[in-house]
C-alpha cells in the first residue's frame, strides 16, 4: 500500500484520549489473522447490548463519510494492540488526524500504511467544528510537502513525520526488509558486544 | 564526558550502527511473546520463508485469555482456544521455549519474566504488550510494541525506533501507613495526566522509589504506559541485586559476579540533562481511587470528584461511570473487587490482601476474583497459608492469567455494575462491556471486599 496524495471527506470524533480498547474491545482479539476487524471498529459505541445501531454515533450517522478520521488528542492511548490499527484501516480509513497520538499507536499506524497527521490543538479544534457545521467538508493530505489543508482553498498546515517513515509510506516499503537489508551489520554489533561481555 | 542519563546509557549501547542518515536500529536482548499479539507475527515469517534470529532470546507464555478455572480441561471458549494452541504449534515450529497453559512457570508475561530471572539489569526488552514498562523495575529500557514490531524482533532481534526523550519523576519523603505504591503510581498519573508523558522515556528516583520493594518498584513502572510514557524505570541497587540474588537462575550462573560489576555503571550521572524533571512528596499522598474512565482521572479516596475541565469528554466519561462531580466516593457501595494483573497480582500483593481481610468475612453481594500473576506466585500463596486465610474469609484464589484486567476470558464484570480493581486501566468496557471499573491498591480492593463499599483500608488498618 503506498502513499501519496488523499482527498477525502472527514469523520469528526471530537473525544479526548480514545483508547484502544474503545478501538477495538480485547474481547475481538481472538482472531489470528489481519483481516476482518473492521466490523468491530469502535464496537461498543457503534452498537448497543443486543447489537443495534446507536443511531448516534458518528459511523452511523450517514452525514459522515470519508476516510479521515478526525478526532481529540490523545488518540490510541493504552493496549499495544496492532488489531486498533487493522481494524480502523479494515472499515476504510487511510489516515487519522489529530493534535498528538499514543507512542505505540502511531508506530503501529506507520507500519500499516494508515498515516497519524499531527496538527497543531487550535487547528484540530477549528478542523473539527468546520467538520460539524458543515458535513462533506474535504480535506486533502499531501505525505510529500507533509501537509494538510481544507479544499478547495484552506490555508495548509505542516505536519512532522519520520524521514524515514515518510519515504517507507510513500514507497509502500516495510520495516523488516530494511531490517533484513542489513543483517551483516546486526551480526557484526552481536559479534562486538559477544566480545564486550 | 557529558553525564548520561541511565535511560541513555542503556539506549546507546544498543543502538546498531548501520546506515548513515538511516532510521534507529535498536538492538533488543530479551523478547517475551504470547497468544494475542504474536499470531500474526509468526504468519509474517512463515510468509517471507525465513527462521527466528535468536529462538533463545524469546519467552513465551498463555496468559491473556485464557480462563482462571479448571485450567485442566480444554478451553471453552473456540476462539482462545485455537490463539492458544497457535503459539504453542508457532513456538515448536520456531524453537521457542514455552510455558503455556499448565506449565509449572506459566504466568502473566510481565510476573514470569522478572521471577524466572529472564529480566536482568540492563537490557532492552520488548514484548507486544503495553505494560511491559513493568521490567524497567531492574533498570532495564522496556517498552511495548505491535505485532508488526514483534515480527521484526523474531526475523532480525532489532526493532525502529525513534528515541524517546528523557523524564526524572522525583518522589521525595515516605508514604504514610497504608498508603502503597500503586496509589504513589496513581497519584503520579493524576497529577501529570494519562497523556502527559507521551513521547518521553521515565526515571523513578527519590527517597520514595528507592525504598520501594522490587515488586512495588514493578508495580510503579508498570503504569509508566498510563501516563502516555514509552516506559520507565528505576536505577539498579541493593535491592535489585537481592532480589537476583534469591533467584537461582541467575545466581547460579559462574558470570553473575562480573554481572554485578557490569551494572554499577547503571545509574545516571550527576548533572545530566533531563527533557524535563518533575518532583512530589510522597507525604502528600492517600490511598487513591480513580472516578472515570482513564487512570489519569484520579483522586484520594477521602476527596470529592473534580469539576473537571468541562469538556464532553469529562462529562461523557462520568456519564458512563454514574458519577456527578462534587459526589464523594466513600461509602458508594461496590459489586466486584478484582485482585490481580501486571500490576498487582504478584506475592506481595496478596499477602497485604490476605493480611486486611484475614479475621474479616466478604461483604454479602460482594463477587470477587482474586488472580495470582504466575503458578509460582499460587504456589508460594498456598506455602504460606494465604490461601487458607482467604477461604476463611470467604474468598477463594483462581489460576494464573490476566483475567478480568482485560476480560477477554470469561472474568467479565456485568455491565453496570461497580468493581474496585487494582489492575492498570478503567477504560470503558475494558473489564467487560459497560463495567464500571474504579482502580485502586490491593488494600483498598481488600477493604472494599470486607465492606461491600468503597473504604478507607486506613480504617480498617487501625484496629
Amino acid at each position: 500500500m503506498k502513499f501519496d496524495i488523499l482527498e477525502s471527506a472527514c469523520v469528526p470524533l471530537p473525544l479526548e484520549n480514545v483508547d484502544t480498547d474503545q478501538i477495538i474491545p480485547a474481547r475481538f482479539l481472538s482472531a489470528t489473522s489481519r483481516t476482518g476487524f473492521g466490523e468491530n471498529l469502535f464496537r461498543d459505541w457503534r452498537f448497543d447490548k443486543a447489537g443495534n445501531k446507536n443511531e448516534a454515533f458518528v459511523l452511523n450517522d450517514p452525514a459522515f463519510k470519508g476516510q479521515v478520521l478526525v478526532a481529540g488528542k490523545n488518540f490510541g492511548c493504552g493496549s499495544s494492540r496492532e488489531h486498533a490499527v487493522w481494524a480502523i484501516s479494515d472499515y476504510g480509513f487511510k489516515a487519522v488526524v489529530s493534535s498528538f497520538f499514543a507512542d505505540i499507536f502511531r508506530n503501529n499506524a506507520l507500519n500499516n500504511g494508515l498515516l497519524p497527521v499531527i496538527v497543531p490543538e487550535d487547528y484540530l479544534k477549528y478542523l473539527l467544528e468546520l467538520i460539524n457545521t458543515e458535513p462533506g467538508t474535504m480535506v486533502r493530505i499531501d505525505l510529500g510537502k507533509q501537509s494538510l489543508s481544507v479544499l478547495p482553498d484552506g490555508e495548509p498546515v505542516s505536519f512532522e513525520i519520520n524521514k524515514f517513515k515518510k519515504e517507507c509510506l510513500m514507497k509502500g516499503l516495510d520495516d523488516i526488509d530494511y531490517l533484513l537489508s542489513i543483517k551483516e551489520m546486526i551480526t557484526a554489533y552481536e559479534f562486538r558486544n559477544t566480545l564486550k561481555r | 564526558m557529558t553525564p548520561k542519563t541511565l535511560f541513555d546509557k542503556i539506549w546507546n549501547s544498543h543502538v546498531v550502527p548501520s546506515i548513515e542518515g538511516g532510521p534507529e536500529v535498536l538492538y533488543i536482548d530479551q523478547h517475551y511473546i504470547h497468544e494475542v499479539t504474536s499470531p500474526q507475527a509468526f504468519d509474517g515469517l512463515r510468509a517471507r520463508g525465513i527462521p527466528v534470529l535468536h529462538p533463545n532470546k524469546t519467552l513465551a507464555t498463555a496468559d491473556h485469555n485464557i480462563p482462571t478455572t479448571d485450567q485442566h480441561l480444554p478451553i471453552r471458549e473456540v476462539l482462545s482456544r485455537n490463539q492458544v494452541n497457535k503459539l504453542a504449534e508457532n513456538c515448536r515450529e520456531f524453537g521457542i521455549e514455552h510455558f503455556g497453559l499448565n506449565h509449572p512457570k506459566n504466568g502473566i508475561v510481565h510476573v514470569i519474566g522478572p521471577e524466572l530471572g529472564y529480566t536482568l539489569p540492563g537490557m532492552t526488552i520488548v514484548c507486544g504488550d503495553s505494560h511491559t514498562s513493568t521490567h524497567g523495575a531492574f533498570g532495564t529500557v522496556a517498552f511495548g510494541i505491535g505485532t508488526s514490531e514483534v515480527e521484526m524482533v523474531l526475523a532480525t532481534q532489532c526493532v525502529l525506533q525513534s528515541k524517546p526523550k528523557n523524564m526524572r519523576i522525583r518522589v521525595n519523603g515516605r508514604p504514610g501507613h497504608g498508603v502503597t505504591s500503586k496509589d504513589l503510581i496513581l497519584y503520579i498519573i493524576s497529577r501529570i495526566s494519562s497523556g502527559g508523558a507521551t513521547g518521553y522515556f521515565v526515571e523513578y528516583a527519590g527517597t520514595a522509589i528507592t525504598s520501594l520493594t522490587m515488586e512495588e518498584r514493578m508495580t510503579v513502572c508498570n503504569m509508566s504506559i498510563e501516563m502516555g510514557a514509552r516506559g520507565g524505570l528505576i536505577a539498579p541497587d541493593h535491592t535489585t541485586y537481592e532480589y537476583l540474588n534469591k533467584i537461582p537462575a541467575v545466581a547460579d550462573r559462574h558470570e553473575f559476579k562480573s554481572m554485578l560489576l557490569r551494572w554499577r555503571v547503571l545509574k545516571s550521572d550527576e548533572g545530566a540533562a533531563f527533557d524535563r524533571e518533575l518532583e512530589f512528596d510522597a507525604s502528600n499522598i492517600k490511598p487513591m481511587i480513580t472516578f472515570g474512565t482513564n487512570p489519569g482521572m484520579g483522586m484520594g479516596i477521602d476527596e470529592t470528584i473534580p469539576e473537571g475541565d468541562n469538556t464532553s469528554s469529562f462529562f461523557k466519561s462520568l456519564d458512563y461511570m454514574g458519577f456527578k462531580p462534587g459526589m464523594k466516593l466513600l461509602g458508594h457501595p461496590i459489586d466486584f473487587v478484582f485482585a490481580g494483573s501486571c500490576t498487582n497480582g504478584r506475592i506481595e500483593d496478596l499477602r497485604a490482601f490476605a493480611g486486611l481481610v484475614r479475621g474479616r468475612q466478604k461483604a454479602k453481594g460482594v463477587t470477587a476474583l482474586i488472580v495470582p500473576g504466575s503458578k509460582r506466585v499460587e504456589q508460594q500463596a498456598i506455602y504460606e497459608g494465604l490461601v487458607k486465610i482467604l477461604n476463611s474469609a470467604g474468598f477463594e484464589l483462581r489460576q494464573p492469567g490476566c483475567s478480568s484486567c482485560l476480560a477477554m476470558n470469561e472474568d467479565k464484570i456485568p455491565a453496570g455494575k461497580y468493581v474496585v480493581s487494582t489492575s492498570n486501566r478503567n477504560f470503558e468496557g475494558r473489564q467487560g462491556p459497560g463495567a464500571r471499573t474504579l482502580l485502586a491498591s490491593p488494600l483498598t480492593a481488600a477493604a472494599a471486599a470486607v465492606t461491600g463499599r468503597i473504604t478507607d483500608p486506613r480504617d480498617l488498618l487501625k484496629d
